[in-house]
Formats: C-alpha cells, sequence, structure tokens
C-alpha cells in the first residue's frame, strides 16, 4: 500500500444521529455509493484525511522512480532498458494525476512538495530500500508493483471522485507494471545457478518490506474506522495483506523461489497461509526516517527541486512575457 | 506572487471520432506547453488523436447546489424517451 498509517480524525466514527443535517446528508450520499466531487460540502476531516492519503499516495510514485531509476543505465538489454523507462515514466505520470487529484481539495502543487521535503508528508516506506542488484527490478514490479495493485483496484471504487478516477488510470496502466518484474524474475531463475541465486537474493531482502507496504496490523485502530465509514479506504490492511501472500507463494513456487519465511504454511481451514510476524519495529524506523536510504531519497527529491528553480521560473517568465506581447499586438 | 505553473484541464479525442473527453489536469507555464505536458503524461499509449487544453481557471461550472433546479425537471419528462410509446410489433422496427 502507498499509503501507510494515514492519520484521520483520531476521534471514533460519529453515527446518523450524532450528526448535523450537512454532514448526514454527506455521510448518507457516501454510504449509497454516490461519489463526493470537489466543490460539495464535505466534513473538514475528510477533506484532510484524503489530502493526507492522496499526497502520500503521490510521493510514493514520484520517490519511487530513484531506487528504478538507478538501473535504467545498467538494464542488461536495449529492450530491458526502454521497458523499465516506459516503467518509470509511468510512475511519473501516476504521480502527477494523484497530485492533481489532490489539488481539487484546496491544496497547492508547491504545497504539497515542501511537505514532502520538510518530511511533514511521507511516502511509502518501501522506496527507503535500496536496488543492488538487477533481479531488484524484477521483484519491485513483482512484489512491490502487485501490492500497489492490490491496494489500488479497491481504491477505484473510492467516494471521492478525483481519486476514484486516478485510480481507474493508474491500475490500466499499472498491471504491465507486475507482469514486467515477474518477467524478469521468471527469466533469472531458469538461468545460470548465479542469476537463481540473484533472484532468491532479491525476494528475500524484498519479502518483509513489501509486506509492510500494507501498513501495520488493523487492530481496533479508530483511523482506519473512520477512513473506511467515509470509503476512502475499502479493506483492513491485514485483509489486503492475507490476499497478497495467497497470490505471491504460487507464484514463487511456479519460477522454483522460496519465499523467505518458516512459518509459511497453507491452512487449509481459512483457505489461505498462515505466515510469520512481520518485524513492525523495523517499518516504524523506517517511517520515522532511518531506513537503509531515506536519507538519499530525500536528498535527490530536494536537489531535483533546487536545480529546477531557475527552469520552472524560466518558463513562467516567458509564459508571462508572451502573453504581455500577445495582447500588446492586438 | 506565487510563480506556481497554472492548472490546464485536459481533453482527448480517442481513435474512434468521438467528442474531446476530458482526462485530467496538469500544471504547464503555458498553452503551448501544456499540450506538449498533455501528450507526454495522458498519450503514453495510443489514447487519443487531438489534444485540447484549457486554463482550469477559464472554466465556468454549474454550481454542486444547483443540481436539483436545474437537473430534476428533466425527471418528469419521460416522454422524451423513445420508449415511451408503445409501437405495434406488426409495424416492425422503428
Amino acid at each position: 500500500m502507498y499509503a501507510q498509517e494515514v492519520k484521520s480524525t483520531g476521534k471514533a466514527v460519529r453515527s446518523l444521529d450524532e450528526m448535523g443535517p450537512e454532514e448526514r446528508a454527506f455521510q448518507m450520499r457516501v454510504d449509497a455509493d454516490i461519489k463526493i466531487e470537489p466543490k460539495e460540502w464535505m466534513p473538514e476531516g475528510y477533506r484532510k484525511t484524503l489530502i493526507r492519503q492522496i499526497s502520500q499516495h503521490a510521493h510514493s510514485e514520484i520517490v519511487g522512480q530513484l531506487p528504478e531509476g538507478n538501473w535504467i543505465t545498467r538494464a542488461p538489454t536495449l529492450d530491458r532498458k526502454a521497458i523499465l523507462i516506459a516503467k518509470v515514466q509511468d510512475e511519473a505520470g501516476h504521480g502527477l494525476y494523484l497530485y492533481c487529484a489532490a489539488e481539487t481539495l484546496g491544496v497547492s502543487r508547491d504545497q504539497l512538495t515542501e511537505q514532502l521535503l520538510s518530511g511533514k508528508a511521507k511516502y511509502s516506506s518501501i522506496f527507503n530500500y535500496p536496488t543492488l542488484t538487477w533481479a531488484d527490478i524484477g521483484a519491485i514490479g513483482w512484489l512491490v508493483d502487485g501490492a500497489a495493485i492490490m491496494n489500488q483496484v479497491p481504491l477505484q471504487r473510492c467516494s471521492f471522485g478525483p481519486y476514484s478516477r486516478a485510480m481507474i488510470r493508474i491500475c490500466k496502466e499499472e498491471s504491465f507494471h507486475q507482469r514486467q518484474g515477474y518477467d524478469i524474475m521468471m527469466k533469472l531463475s531458469r538461468g545460470t545457478a548465479e542469476q537463481k541465486e540473484m533472484a532468491q537474493d532479491a525476494l528475500n531482502r524484498w519479502w518483509q518490506p513489501a509486506l509492510m507496504m500494507f501498513g501495520p496490523p488493523d487492530g481496533d485502530s479508530i483511523h482506519s474506522a473512520q477512513s473506511m465509514a467515509w470509503k476512502i479506504k475499502q479493506n483492513t490492511n491485514d485483509e489486503l495483506r492475507q490476499k497478497f501472500v495467497d497470490q505471491t507463494v504460487p507464484q514463487a513456487k511456479f519460477i522454483g523461489l522460496e519465499v523467505p519465511d518458516p512459518d509459511l504454511k497453507w491452512n487449509e481451514e481459512k483457505n489461505g497461509y498462515d505466515y510469520g510476524e512481520v518485524d513492525w519495529n523495523e517499518f516504524h524506523e523506517v517511517l520515522k526516517g532511518n531506513g537503509p536510504c531515506n536519507k538519499e531519497r530525500l536528498e535527490a527529491r530536494q536537489k531535483a527541486w533546487d536545480d529546477g528553480r531557475w527552469f520552472r521560473e524560466g518558463l513562467m517568465a516567458h509564459a508571462k512575457k508572451s502573453a504581455a506581447r500577445k495582447i500588446a499586438a492586438e | 506572487m506565487s510563480n506556481e505553473w497554472p492548472l490546464w484541464e485536459v481533453f482527448i479525442r480517442g481513435q474512434h471520432g468521438l467528442a474531446h473527453r476530458h482526462v485530467g489536469s496538469l500544471h504547464a507555464p503555458d498553452a503551448e506547453m501544456a499540450v506538449k505536458n498533455a501528450r507526454d503524461v495522458y498519450t503514453r499509449r495510443n489514447e487519443g488523436v487531438s489534444i485540447w487544453v484549457v486554463k482550469a481557471g477559464d472554466i465556468t461550472a454549474s454550481a454542486p447546489g444547483d443540481k436539483e433546479p436545474l437537473f430534476d425537471p428533466s425527471n418528469s419528462k419521460v416522454y422524451r424517451h423513445p420508449t415511451f410509446y408503445d409501437i405495434p410489433d406488426e409495424v416492425g422496427h422503428m
């Protein structure tokens, strides 16, 4: 999940009886699956939670370009290079769709960028891990995009129109990402012993971080409950994580790779896999900024922002001058 | 004054000659760049044959609160639909 631990109001969900007339009308529309559009009345908490969630999602798409971009110049073939460029370009596009969706809620693009750079807004913990070998590009496509899709498919039905529409576009484009990743893993695991080992090593390192993408176990989080009542979150973290494990384990088996979890076991009763405890301590450390690449990622974003300033301003100055000249000529 | 690039709404005509459809929005300093960016952001997979961009601020929209007075009157006018009229089967397709 690209939006982990999105804080909501922090208050218990209110019943229809406890709401004022405007909020009640709003909630009834949400309950009836009627989309909420930007200019309509909405509770302040709904607006704020959505800005947090959508911007966290957008930042993840943008920061997510960095670990993959790391391998563009070193892709093993020209085909793989073209594919990786296309994928990274898609991530930029996805970030842009999402920023625009967030902006309809009354926050500006520059504010969103500043929140990322100041550390006020988060992005997914997964992008703070390094891509050490080519197999990591395969593992990211297969596992990270696989986990993202698991989360994004239900978000297409989100109650907020612009977010829902962005998710529909993104999901349409995203399945290529997962397939190209699995394709890389398949090739490597059917290659030489060293190549297979490389694929296994990537799976070993990415498995746990991929499980963390869905966020901590729900327990009885009030943030989660409120987001679900507002239909900006459709499934619990644990539901989605389970679905991801059940989907991914057979895919690993098919290419002869072993999921690095000694506790992984088929559970006939629940018709799914039991899996070992995720290291939530590591998750919280990474979110706090102490992951292997947090510093590097933010530095790269800061540099892009600073180095691009003259360009952004130059184009704007040119646009203003041309517009003034055009008016003068008329 | 903020130097942020203005917001543009993007409309794309698909392959099959249908009307331009709103696909999303983006920021660009001017119209020319908006078209270029729209091409990069919204037509990466052969989605269209033509692009329109309009400054978001130049769009006048109906107010959400006017939904009822604007659109409810047509609810009761079922005779505007072909299915309102019973045509005997013997007449054939009409």
